[in-house]
């Protein structure tokens, strides 16, 4: 079973045993606007957590997309780097940036549900 | 971010209340309140600008009047030539010219449109200088001229292919207008200023209206199904597009017209050997430039990947050697081509068509071209 998490940097993982699959959330891609170029971390990666692992980027400017927790880069999303856009369609399913090996299970203690993700940004 | 209180200080233009009712996305920019988008976004108001047309509210601008003394307008004319390097005295009633202010050191102050209204010369200069402008112009052609700011005139941009039309309606004067014609004409039977010209390597106008008409003509322009409003974030990617200078990113004090790719602006009775050669702030170096040329050049660039290569980055010859040969001035995503774009300056040696160079972007040196300008082809109606 999966379940939601969100930062307050807005981005959001859904966690599936220990792997995270990392995304921006839909009021992240409102306020960047149209969407024209991805930058994926590379594959092995090993992230720290808080640290600029990819870049998203608009018509009028760039954007740091950092690790929300630590661990290794399993998996970066093919399609999206091909067709950028897909983060203003589809923000928290097909526009998935990444997949991390969850380093350390105590750091998504620190990390909002829903319901604060959504009083967050409310 | 600004401080609230910054945000309070910012000023409004007549058309404030109608972005705000139109969803537009309000930032702050040289010190206006004004919107950097609205909710169809940067990417398709820049599509339709070039497919459809665009309405822009550039009222931040400043609109000056200089009425010579004499009542002669060349002799207004003449005294702006102190100023600037162009030859503002062969500007036709009814015709418009491309203009820069410059310093002692042969670089620009301001860039800026000059108008002969016949009796007298309209200017439309850049928001954030403004004051400065104007300052400059009582300081030196108060002897010839009456300087007027026209501070209770608003300015909107009608751009695109479709822009002829959608004006027509309202100005019958407009069909018949060619790029760079300027002059005043009823719009919707308000007393307007108009000029075929723009900021976008599109076909359009630019109407200065009175600042208490301004929101019922945009609303009436903005009737036309086919004229969108766009705000400033595709100003500039519309721009870039069109190869065209940012003042203070692509030009500024420390550019002369000619390192700035300026040449065309500067009329050969203003050069060496002309009429009336030099007597404008700089024109030694400016001069010397003309003659043995500036050794750097602004030069249009194609990043290699999809990758925007921003205002800022460096530009290196090869991916190895540690000092950068110059700089990006402008750079971002260019929605027209599908592909980034840049501006920026390097040496003259490295500024020929095809020559290959790189832009470091976040550690890495990307892969990028000397490209001719303007990007894309400008449509204007000559």
């Amino acid at each position: 079973m999966t379940t939601m998490l969100y930062t307050s940097d807005h981005e959001w993982l859904a966690i599936d045993g220990d792997v995270a699959t990392v995304g921006i959330t839909d009021y992240a891609q409102q306020q960047l606007g149209d969407v024209v170029f991805v930058e994926l971390p590379k594959l092995g990666r090993v992230l720290k957590k808080a640290e600029a692992a990819a870049v998203v980027e608009s018509v009028k400017a760039a954007s740091d997309v950092y690790a929300p927790i630590s661990g290794e880069v399993l998996a970066t999303n093919p399609e999206l780097a091909a067709e950028p856009a897909l983060v203003n369609s589809d923000a928290q399913g097909k526009a998935w940036f990444f997949k991390i090996k969850i380093a350390e299970k105590s750091e998504l203690g620190g990390l909002m549900d829903e319901a604060a993700y959504k009083a967050h940004t409310a | 971010m600004l401080a609230p209180d910054d945000q309070k200080s910012l000023k409004r233009t007549p058309l404030y209340d109608l972005h705000v009712s139109l969803g537009g996305k309000m930032v702050p920019f040289a010190g206006y309140d004004m919107p950097v988008q609205y909710p169809a976004g940067v990417l398709k108001e820049h599509l339709h600008t070039r497919a459809s047309a665009g309405l822009f509210d550039v009222s931040h601008m400043g609109q000056l009047r200089l009425r010579p003394k004499s009542g002669k307008v060349e002799d207004a004319a003449r005294a702006l030539e102190r100023l600037v390097p162009q030859d503002i005295v062969a500007i036709a009633p009814g015709r418009q010219r491309y203009a820069q202010f410059t310093n002692e050191d042969g670089g620009i102050l301001d860039d800026l449109m000059v108008a002969n209204f016949g009796d007298h010369l309209f200017l439309v200069v850049n928001a954030a200088c403004k004051d400065a402008d104007e300052a400059h112009l009582r300081a030196n052609l108060a002897d010839a001229c009456e300087i007027e700011s026209l501070a209770g005139r608003a300015l909107i941009a009608l751009q695109g292919p479709k822009a002829e039309m959608a004006l027509a309606k309202i100005c019958a004067a407009a069909p018949a207008m060619k790029f760079m014609d300027a002059g005043s004409h009823e719009v919707a039977g308000l007393a307007c200023f108009v000029s075929r010209s723009g900021y976008t390597g599109e076909d359009g106008f630019e109407i200065s209206v009175p600042a208490e008409d301004a929101e019922r003509l945009a609303k009436m322009l903005l009737e036309n199904l086919d004229v969108m409003p766009i705000g400033l974030g595709a100003r500039d990617s519309l721009r870039l597009e069109a190869g065209l200078c940012l003042y203070g990113h692509d030009i500024d004090t420390t550019t002369t017209p000619v390192e700035a790719a300026l040449e065309w602006s500067v009329q050969k009775s203003r050069r060496t050997g002309g009429a009336r050669a030099g007597g404008f702030p700089g024109a030694e170096k400016i001069l010397a430039h003309f003659e043995h040329g500036a050794s750097r050049r602004r030069i249009g660039l194609r990043p290699e990947g999809r990758a925007p290569v921003r205002e800022g980055a460096l530009l290196f010859a090869d991916t190895v050697t540690g000092e950068p040969v110059g700089k990006v001035t402008s750079g971002g995503f260019g929605p027209s081509l599908n592909a980034p774009v840049a501006m920026g300056y390097v040496p003259a040696a490295l500024s020929a068509l095809g020559t290959k160079l790189f832009g470091e972007v976040r550690g890495q040196r990307l892969p990028l071209t000397v490209a001719a300008m303007p990007f894309v082809k400008n449509t204007y109606k000559r």
